[in-house]
């Protein structure tokens, strides 16, 4: 019993940041109907800037508490990303808005290498600790484990996401944002200025994108350039499985796909009599991923929109 | 000499909380122009899918040429001898007229891809035959001098045009027709009538959605109403429009 | 436009004496590391219209098109090398590796039938992954792909008594594997370029660019969306399963990791940076993105060593980083590809207008 309650706290974690992520995607989608797919790389640089902020403070023997350091780099992050979105949009999709479909897409996998790429000139091929300035004391509820920091983790995911739905649902912005996304033509004819929203939109989704990438470092306690693709996969999936373009719905995409992932490896050995280990975990995005499309492309709380899919 | 055709009985199509159709029976016969006229919303587009096979019925029969079509899947449909154009166009734009006709030669030949790789000779005299058929057709409609330009540069009537071609490729029996008239000049619509009654007389029966009662009145051997999903009248032409029901839907209270 | 006989057969001959004594020419002046590499541009023309067949014919977007090259390549080494100690010759192996791959690619096609454009590649990429994940991991407890370390010692391709694995002396000219191994290539190649040339100018070749352009209209027409779909799939992963084969015995050795997304991501540049749907663009885009690549190595190093007298970016990162740009710049620039079709150059300028 208390395998399954440690499976499902690890799942909360993990699944908070999928969903931290998954916005980025579906506010996205939601207005441009295109997959980001360097997404997954702004979370890297989210995570890379604040792990280097933070050890050239410590080198620089800067004396204050882990969690201040962390703020500061996230404060250096937020900023960075929010750039590196904004300018992925002016580069490589704002020209190509009325091209055919697979352009894009392709201008997006290109661009998620050279980010890739950047990031190995600037931070080389291994694996970047997170140094150990967080708190790793755990707490004990009901038989299972779990950090303060991963509550705190959740808890913040929890409070960027009604603060995102805040502006979403409650500002002239978001009001913006969601007239844009159902037609761009007409909301530009009411005089909403449709590039600056979608600026708007690619800039937020990389704040929140940044923050996830930081909680990722510290729940692994470290960084690697190649750590936005597996991420932002599985985020996106988690997108799709609560309907893309439905901001409540990446929220419980993310968290139950986490859930799922984490009781999947859990169990998987039990379940294919040891078979198949947990190195199998990967595959449970997947599965869901391609189960979701194919039984329910609109996802769970998805409007039925078969013919974009 | 009233063979029936095409015969539906109690069709009906929801699509959530619209009943779209309800209760719809009627019957084509061989030979026959049938029109299918209504004001806006009336549900015409609905039936002429479900005819075609593009959406499937709730309930009901669908009985064609001595197949049952129910619920059965636009190729099977096609298959057994119902060929369709759009309202709205859907030529495949990119490629050439006599490109496009061939395509609807598709289910009336059957090279596979090991015989389309091989080349052999049956799949080479196939071909040929596809071609000759395609270019045949195009002379029919009247386009064979734009064979080789690409179907989105070809003007209005002429692209009209190409889409019965190419649905006349199909070999079908029944050829039904979406509004072929929409955005036609009187010059243009004059020699479309023309067109259809060639197809009829070749026989070939034709079904026909249009807007343009004056024309349909003038073409069509018998007409049918919607109105509201319902069938309110059917008939010759004469009758029909001196039904009080098919004037009341037409002239009273505005549907639009 | 259309050539005269003459002239075509003219052509023909010079570009068949051309391709015959390539690799003598190649391997004498610039060394035989350059027919390796002239033997993988082949491979990867293969993989390349392999895929074009779906993304460039079929319009159906493969992000996972690699897993079928795996398949074939698996397939190859388990049933000729002594990880099973089974020794199939090649006849019986790339046919079966290629048939197997076919087989998966209907196992990919059917359930993703309803799904279009970004979708249908992200599922594909997953598919990609999960073959991967399970060579990764299938070396427990039963040891059938022998897990990260791949297989080794892959048996050369047999013909009669010639072992394409060693060099042979004819007529005093030594030919070595990779030259031996390149005229089975190009026989390959010529093979599959015949077959998807006479695919596209078929009956079928026009159902798939039909259901491209408007599947609503295909289907009106008579069109059996699903059958042409799953055809487009098979025929492509055949391809890529072929192809997986011969690399495998070329090679000598495969582990999981010739087989991750970025080489799906390889081939599907090769086929759109090099013109979708058009044959002859599909080649070009396959030979530059094998050979760049190499003449980069080749330069990258020393051109920095001379310029600032260290290596600022290692040659590897270099590479991906212009590929990278490459894409992107390509598409903004020329988002039809370096040789397109006119239908797809004509289909591009319209978007723009639009």
């Amino acid at each position: 019993m208390d395998i399954f309650l440690q499976q499902i706290l690890n799942g909360l974690v993990l699944g908070s940041i999928y969903a931290l992520i998954a916005l980025g995607y579906t506010m996205v989608y939601g207005i441009m109907g295109l997959i980001n797919f360097a997404h997954g790389e702004v979370v890297m640089f989210g995570a890379m800037v604040t792990i280097t902020v933070v050890t050239t403070l410590m080198n620089a023997g800067v004396g204050l508490p882990g969690p201040m350091l962390v703020l500061i780099g996230l404060l250096v992050a937020i900023p960075a990303c929010m750039l590196l979105g904004y300018t992925i949009e002016r580069v490589a999709y704002r020209p190509l808005r009325n091209a055919p479909k697979l352009a894009p897409l392709i201008t997006a996998i290109g661009l998620s290498i050279v980010l890739q790429q950047v990031a190995i000139l600037i931070w080389g091929r291994n694996y970047i600790p997170f140094p150990a300035i967080l708190d790793h004391e755990t707490i004990e509820i009901f038989g299972a484990t779990i950090t303060k920091l991963q509550l705190g983790i959740v808890a913040l995911c929890l409070l960027l996401m009604v603060g995102l739905l805040v502006v979403v649902e409650k500002t002239k912005l978001g009001r913006a944002m969601r007239a844009t996304s159902q037609n761009p033509a007409v909301a530009s004819l009411m005089g909403v200025n449709v590039n600056t929203i979608i600026s708007a939109t690619f800039v937020m989704g990389s704040a929140l994108g940044a923050i996830a990438g930081v909680m990722v470092a510290t729940n692994y306690d470290q960084a690697h350039y190649y750590m936005g693709f597996m991420i932002g996969l599985k985020a996106f999936t988690a997108a799709v499985l609560g309907g893309i373009g439905n901001l409540g719905g990446a929220v419980a995409g993310g968290i139950l796909l986490g859930i799922i992932e984490s009781l999947g490896a859990g169990y998987i050995g039990d379940l294919t009599g040891g078979f198949l280990g947990s190195h199998y975990q990967d595959i449970f995005a997947f599965a869901v991923l391609i189960v979701v499309l194919i039984f329910r492309p609109s996802g769970l709380l998805g409007e039925k929109m078969a013919d974009r899919a | 000499m009233s063979e029936v055709l095409l015969k539906i009985e109690g069709i009906n199509k929801r699509f959530g909380g619209l009943h779209a159709l309800s209760n719809v029976s009627l019957h084509i016969n061989k030979g026959e122009i049938y029109g299918l006229i209504g004001p806006n919303g009336a549900g015409k587009t609905t039936m002429f899918n479900v005819l075609t096979g593009l959406y499937t019925p709730d309930e009901g029969s669908f009985t064609f040429d001595g197949n049952d079509l129910f619920r059965a899947p636009p190729h099977v449909v096609v298959k057994s001898g119902i060929a369709r154009t759009f309202q709205n166009i859907r030529l495949f734009h990119e490629m050439t007229a006599l490109e496009n006709v061939m395509v609807g030669r598709h289910i009336r030949s059957k090279a596979n891809a090991l015989g389309a790789v091989l080349r052999n000779k049956a799949t080479r005299d196939e071909e040929a035959a596809i071609e000759a058929k395609a270019w045949e057709l195009l002379r029919y409609v009247g386009i064979e001098d734009v064979a080789y330009e690409r179907a989105k540069n070809l003007s209005y009537g002429h692209q009209r045009r190409l889409e019965i071609a190419r649905a006349l490729a199909t070999e079908p029996k029944l050829l039904a027709l979406d509004e072929p008239a929409a955005g036609m000049n009187p010059s243009e619509t004059e020699s479309l009538k023309a067109l259809m009654e060639k197809i009829r007389d070749g026989g070939v029966t034709v079904l026909l959605i249009e807007h343009d009662v004056k024309l349909m009145m003038g073409l069509c051997d018998r007409i049918a109403v919607l109105d509201y999903g319902k069938k309110i009248a059917e008939g010759v032409p004469e009758v029909v429009r001196k039904d009080p029901k098919v004037i009341e839907a037409y002239l009273g209270v505005a549907h639009e | 436009m259309t050539m005269d006989t003459n002239k075509k057969l003219a052509v023909f001959i010079a570009s068949a004496i051309v391709l015959a004594v390539l690799p003598f020419v190649v391997g004498n002046t610039l060394g035989n590391s350059w027919v390796r590499t002239i033997d993988f541009a082949l491979l990867y023309v293969m993989l390349a219209l392999g895929l074009n067949i779906v993304v460039g014919f079929a319009g159906l977007l493969d992000l996972g098109f690699i897993a079928f090259y795996a398949v074939g390549a698996y397939t190859f080494a388990l049933l000729g090398s002594p990880h099973f100690d089974i020794h199939l010759p090649f006849y019986i192996s790339i046919p079966l590796g290629a048939g197997l791959a076919a087989m998966f690619g209907l196992l990919l096609g059917t359930p993703v039938l309803k799904l279009k454009g970004d979708y249908l590649a992200i599922v594909t990429l997953g598919f990609g992954e999960i073959i991967r994940i399970f060579m990764n991991n299938l070396n427990a407890p039963v040891n059938i792909t022998n897990g990260p370390q791949g297989i080794n010692l892959i048996d050369p391709i047999q013909i009669g008594g010639l072992s394409l694995g060693k060099a042979v002396e004819v007529f005093g000219f030594t030919l070595n594997p990779v030259h031996l191994y390149y005229y089975v290539f190009l026989f390959l190649t010529v093979m599959v370029v015949i077959m998807v040339y006479r695919l596209q100018h078929s009956r079928i070749g026009r159902a798939w660019v039909a259901m491209r352009e408007d599947s609503i209209a295909a289907a009106a027409m008579g069109l059996n969306i699903r059958n042409i779909k799953l055809l487009a799939f098979a025929l492509g992963a055949l391809s890529g399963g072929v192809a997986g084969g011969l690399f495998s015995t070329f090679q000598g050795f495969i582990s999981p990791e010739s087989f991750g997304l970025l080489e799906s991501i390889m081939i599907l540049a090769m086929v759109v940076l090099g013109g979708m749907g058009h044959i002859p663009g599909v080649i070009l885009g396959a030979v530059v993105l094998t050979i760049a690549p190499e003449i980069l190595r080749d330069v990258i190093g020393p051109l920095q060593m001379k310029a600032f007298g260290k290596m600022l970016v290692d040659p590897e990162n270099a590479r991906m980083l212009l590929f990278g740009a490459a894409m992107v710049i390509m598409m903004l620039v020329r988002p039809e590809g370096m040789w397109p079709s006119k239908r797809r150059a004509a289909e591009f300028k319209d978007a723009k207008k639009g």
